[in-house]
């Protein structure tokens, strides 16, 4: 692999970069409580977070396991755990 | 030849004959806040782009932080770019100054050196700019206007090289230089153009084409990009000296490559320091030398890159050396003093005495520098040499007398 000077890259990189492998936990949607408010959506820093058929979808490639989104669910439906698929 | 090379010859004021040096190597960006003592610097430049004289974008930035972020901008796309700063001022850019090393953009930056508050103080001492040792920009020191006039100019090349690529600093002492006057020469534009080719980037952003500077690594390269810069840094060396010569060749004038020596040949003792304080110890040398001490001084011109092997082999054989530094990293002494003792660790040198002056441009005169050397041989004779530095002008009674 050849270095550029000044970690000078391409633009757009971010989608590129794997903030997966960060994680420790990793947010489990308990599918029966979670209404698809879209409040964790709403308040994930790595915007990894989509609500699909009313039901909150969490990108594995990305999610760093912060725990942003299982704090501030209201339903408490999101239970940090070890591990996590990291396929986009 | 060279008199075809002269635009004018006159007395002029230190900051004025910077800002036309800057002037004649055409920045396409210069940004800038103003601060004691670097103000004539800029407003001068300002005055030379309103009157048509220059062709030149000038931004008044709303703080130090600011200009820097303007000219990592600038030169990131592609423009050669030009800052000035002091003190306080050089301490709110330094954030912007290891970007600007780390993504090897070859800004350059006039650093007039003043003391840095509290107490505020706008005098001289070298405190500001020794701040930014560890960031990777280059710094150069010089002794009086003429030489900071052709240091800039040459310093424009050594940082845009491709093998370089980096920040790069002109240290000049506050008021000593900047609001001094002395005869100077100021070089005509074409001769300064053809000495200077323009900037050619490697790496240019601009809206069609985004480049990321700097981007998210992780620690599987992080060591390696902080070795590329150190080792550009240490390679910039070569860059200097060539640079030097080439002038020399061209306009006659050279200050040295890394270092310059002064009646070093045959001396026992060997004064070391950076800036303007180099004229006053030459006096002192001169004067020590009719009284038959062997003594000598060595300019460090290049302070980053750090000249070490040049200072091993110029200081191997004398017996003692004084090293004087107007800045101290607390509680670990004079940091050139500190430098020269760990790049002469281990090796057959002479024994070092670490003196720091000049603080808050207390004035260090010749008298006080054939002192230091009577203090220093006394010392030396007697076995008792002190480990750590310093602080010679120490006003001791001031001291006893301090309130709680
Ligand atoms: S905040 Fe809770 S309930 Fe709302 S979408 Fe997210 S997981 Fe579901
Ligand atoms: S743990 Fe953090 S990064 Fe992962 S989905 Fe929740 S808020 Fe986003």
């Amino acid at each position: 692999m050849k270095l550029n000077i000044g970690c000078i890259t391409e633009a757009g990189l971010s989608k590129k970069n794997r903030t997966g492998y960060w994680r420790y936990f990793f947010p489990i949607v308990d599918k029966e409580k979670c209404n698809g408010c879209g409040i964790c959506e709403l308040f994930c820093p790595d915007s990894c977070i989509q609500i699909k058929d009313k039901k909150c979808v969490v990108n594995g490639y990305y999610c760093k396991g912060c725990g942003i989104c299982a704090r501030e669910c209201p339903r408490a439906a999101l239970t940090m755990q070890p591990g996590g698929e990291e396929a986009e | 030849m060279r008199n075809a090379l002269i635009k004018k010859k006159e007395v002029m004021q230190g900051s004025i004959a910077v800002a036309e040096a800057v002037k004649s190597a055409r920045p396409g960006v210069i940004a800038a806040y103003p601060i004691t003592p670097q103000t004539y610097i800029i407003e001068h430049l300002a005055t030379l782009i309103a009157n048509g004289e220059l062709k030149s974008r000038y931004v008044r930035a709303d703080s130090e932080f600011s200009a820097a972020s303007i000219v990592y901008g600038s030169v990131a796309a592609g423009e050669r770019s030009y800052t000035a700063s002091s003190s306080q001022g050089l301490l709110l850019m330094t954030e912007v100054i290891f970007n600007m090393a780390g993504t090897r953009l070859p800004v350059v930056i006039t650093g007039v050196n003043r003391s840095i508050s509290p107490p505020i103080n706008i005098q001289n001492d070298h405190q500001d700019t020794m701040v930014l040792r560890d960031s990777g920009i280059i710094q150069l020191y010089v002794e009086n206007i003429q030489e900071a006039v052709d240091t800039h100019i040459q310093i424009f090349k050594i940082a845009e090289d491709k093998e370089v690529l980096l920040p790069a600093m002109v240290c000049m002492d506050g008021f000593v230089i900047s609001h001094t006057y002395e005869p100077v020469t100021i070089w005509k534009d074409e001769a300064v153009q053809e000495f200077l080719p323009p900037f050619s980037p490697v790496y240019k952003t601009d809206p069609q084409n985004p480049l990321t500077y700097g981007s998210l690594t992780d620690d599987d390269k992080v060591t390696e990009f902080k070795y590329m810069t150190n080792e550009a840094l240490v390679k910039s060396k070569k860059k200097i000296i060539a640079v030097a010569r080439e002038f020399q060749e061209i306009f006659g004038n050279h200050y040295g490559d890394l270092l310059q020596e002064y009646r070093t040949e045959d001396a026992e003792i060997i004064l070391v320091a950076m800036g303007t304080v180099i004229s006053t110890i030459k006096v002192a040398v001169d004067a020590l030398r009719k009284n038959g001490k062997k003594v000598g001084v060595i300019k460090v011109r290049s302070y980053r890159p750090f000249p070490d092997e040049e200072l091993r082999t110029a200081l191997s054989k004398c017996r003692l050396a004084v090293v004087v530094d107007k800045s101290y990293s607390c509680s670990s002494g004079g940091i050139l003093g500190s430098e020269i003792k760990a790049c002469l660790y281990n090796q057959r040198g002479p024994s070092i005495i670490n003196y720091i002056a000049g603080i808050g441009g207390r004035e260090i005169f010749p008298e006080t520098i054939k002192d230091m050397v009577v203090k220093s041989e006394k010392l030396a004779e007697s076995g008792k040499i002190p480990d750590g530095s310093v602080f010679f002008d120490l006003n001791k009674q001031l001291l006893n007398n301090q309130l709680l």
